[in-house]
């Protein structure tokens, strides 16, 4: 349970009065959803992410993890980054395990553990490659290994596929709701692509800019439709995920043009 | 290339003056040359070659000069002379009587002692500049004042306080070695991306563990250059320092040969301490190739 009480994020301006990054976000997620924020650049949603991560304080309200409050980053929240996150000086496999010989984990135990989440990845076969061999797109597949090594209750996804071609995309949207599915973790994802949203999310939150705010939220059926069906095209064709796509897209120009000028 | 029977239709074909091969090869070559200038980076492509033959023409020219007499020996001596002189050197015949490996060993262990030292001591300091405001804010202000100093202004201040011994020596080339790898630590600390330290916090980093196992490696591509650097000018300073005050040294070879009109000792000195010089940088390539393959692919 993920509880996001009445958060408001100032940043100091350099001069005049500082900029408001969100505005009195209220949020209340329960494990098992697979919680997708949509909105144009300049909405708040990475500072919302950072402050559920623990990456920036709030400055007013409070984010709370099963009752505690959030004070800091924590290997419970599993992150992952739209680029730039992984370490070149390690091979794969010791990228993926790299929190758990921050948590002094013996080599092989975490060995073990990081290939079998190389393996859920799809990338048991790279495991000893070096990062910079990898295409972007099995880059962020480590990047999720590395996330899910810590078996984390929240998984934060910043972007992750923001950055890779549609192919790519596309199979690696499957796979993230295959492991939300069999890990029944909370996911939080950032996307400022409609149809994505759409098929991963089971709560989609849409979030317009000036000052950063929730607009929107709705529950969708398609990931677990695509859970059932395993048929991403058909999911993705079919009438009413087609009208949800063309009402999404309306609300999102409607709520974030107003506040431009 | 295309046959010239081809018929246009109600026209009977007529021969070309010129053979069309001759002709298309000619042209094909000159759209090479082109190409070759309009493609790809400025000045691309493999220089060895080139600076192979400017080396040999300038040992040519140097040759030539000596041996039609166009310039005294005492100015310039003979490729053979020098060559000479180091045979000898190497055997012992210098102005001082010490072989010539010796004064180099003495040269390389001062550098080598004081490069370590700057090492062990500039790369943690440059990294507390990085991720302390406390540390940058002490030191700063100190490093700026000295750095842009050349180590020979404070020599004299040096030879006060420690004597000319090795102390004295060590502690210059230390100075020399010291500003540039710790502002280039500091530098690299500040070329670490901020995703690599959040993922490393979001893993459950402790802050000594992000500088330890994030924050140093990232810098190390920086921190190769700085070293790179400092061994570079260290080297510099330490033959200019041993022209001042030294007993020995491959420094102290040359200006003692100089002494005594040793023009082609001089000559020979001059080179060795540049093939030196080179040595040394080729092999903190090596270790940078080695240390951080990721370079430029990330």
């Amino acid at each position: 349970m993920l509880e996001i009480n009445n958060v408001s994020i100032e940043y100091a301006a350099r001069k005049g009065p500082p900029s408001l990054a969100l505005d009195n976000v209220s949020l209340s997620i329960a494990a098992g959803e697979f919680v997708v924020a949509l909105g144009a650049s300049g909405c708040g949603k990475t500072t919302l992410l950072n402050t559920i991560a623990g990456f920036i304080p709030a400055t007013r309200g409070e984010v709370l993890l099963n009752g505690a409050p959030v004070e800091g980053p924590g290997h419970e929240r599993g992150v992952v980054f739209q680029k730039h996150a992984l370490m070149p000086w390690m091979n794969v496999v010791e990228n993926v395990e790299f929190g758990l010989r921050l948590r002094k984990m013996p080599l092989h135990e975490r060995r073990r553990i990081g290939l079998e989440c190389l393996n859920k990845v799809g990338l048991l076969q790279s495991a000893y490659k070096q990062v910079y061999e990898l295409s972007g797109g099995m880059q962020q597949r480590v990047g999720v290994a590395r996330a899910i090594a810590s078996s984390p209750s929240v998984m934060l996804l910043d972007e992750p596929l923001g950055a890779l071609d549609a192919f790519t995309r596309e199979s690696i949207q499957e796979l993230l709701l295959n492991l939300w599915d069999e890990s029944k973790g909370l996911f939080f994802f950032i996307t400022h692509d409609v149809e994505e949203a759409l098929f991963l999310a089971t709560k989609l939150i849409i979030m317009a800019p000036h000052p950063g705010r929730v607009v929107h939220e709705m529950a969708l059926p398609f990931a677990r439709r695509y859970l059932e069906t395993r048929n991403a095209r058909a999911t993705k064709a079919s009438p009413d995920f087609i009208a949800a796509r063309e009402r999404v897209l309306t609300l999102v120009h409607e709520t974030s043009s107003g506040g431009m000028h | 290339m295309a046959s010239s029977s081809s018929t246009v239709i109600g026209k009977p074909t007529t021969e070309l003056t010129m053979s069309p091969d001759a002709i298309s090869v000619k042209k094909a070559a000159a759209a090479r040359r082109r190409r070759a200038r309009s493609y790809g980076a400025l000045g691309q492509g493999s220089t060895w070659l080139i600076s192979l033959i400017t080396i040999l023409a300038l040992l040519a020219l140097w040759w030539l000069a000596t041996s039609l007499h166009w310039i005294k020996p005492l100015f310039l001596p003979s490729p053979r002379a020098t060559f000479n002189a180091f045979v000898s050197a190497l055997q012992g015949q210098t102005q001082g009587d010490t072989p010539l490996a010796q004064h180099v060993l003495i040269s390389i262990t001062r550098v080598m002692s004081a490069f370590v030292l700057a090492i062990v001591t500039a790369v943690p300091l440059g990294i507390a500049m990085g991720t302390s405001r406390i540390a940058r804010g002490i030191a700063d202000p100190i490093i700026e004042f000295y750095r842009p100093l050349p180590p020979l202004a404070y020599l004299p201040l040096i030879v006060i306080w420690l004597g000319i011994d090795e102390s004295a020596k060590v502690t210059l080339i230390y100075l020399a070695c010291f500003a540039p790898l710790a502002m280039a630590s500091k530098a690299g600390v500040r070329s670490v991306a901020v995703e690599q330290i959040n993922a490393a916090r979001s893993l459950g980093a402790s802050h000594w563990q992000v500088i330890r196992l994030v924050v140093l490696p990232a810098a190390l591509p920086e921190i190769l250059t700085g070293m790179r650097i400092a061994i570079g000018f260290g080297w510099t300073t330490l033959v200019a320092a041993e022209m001042v005050a030294a007993t020995a040294g491959i420094g102290q070879m040359v200006l003692n040969a100089s002494n005594f009109l040793r023009t082609d000792i001089v000559i020979m000195g001059i080179v060795v301490i540049g093939l030196l010089a080179y040595g040394i940088d080729v092999l903190m390539r090596k270790m940078e190739t080695r240390l951080i393959p990721w370079k430029g692919k990330m």
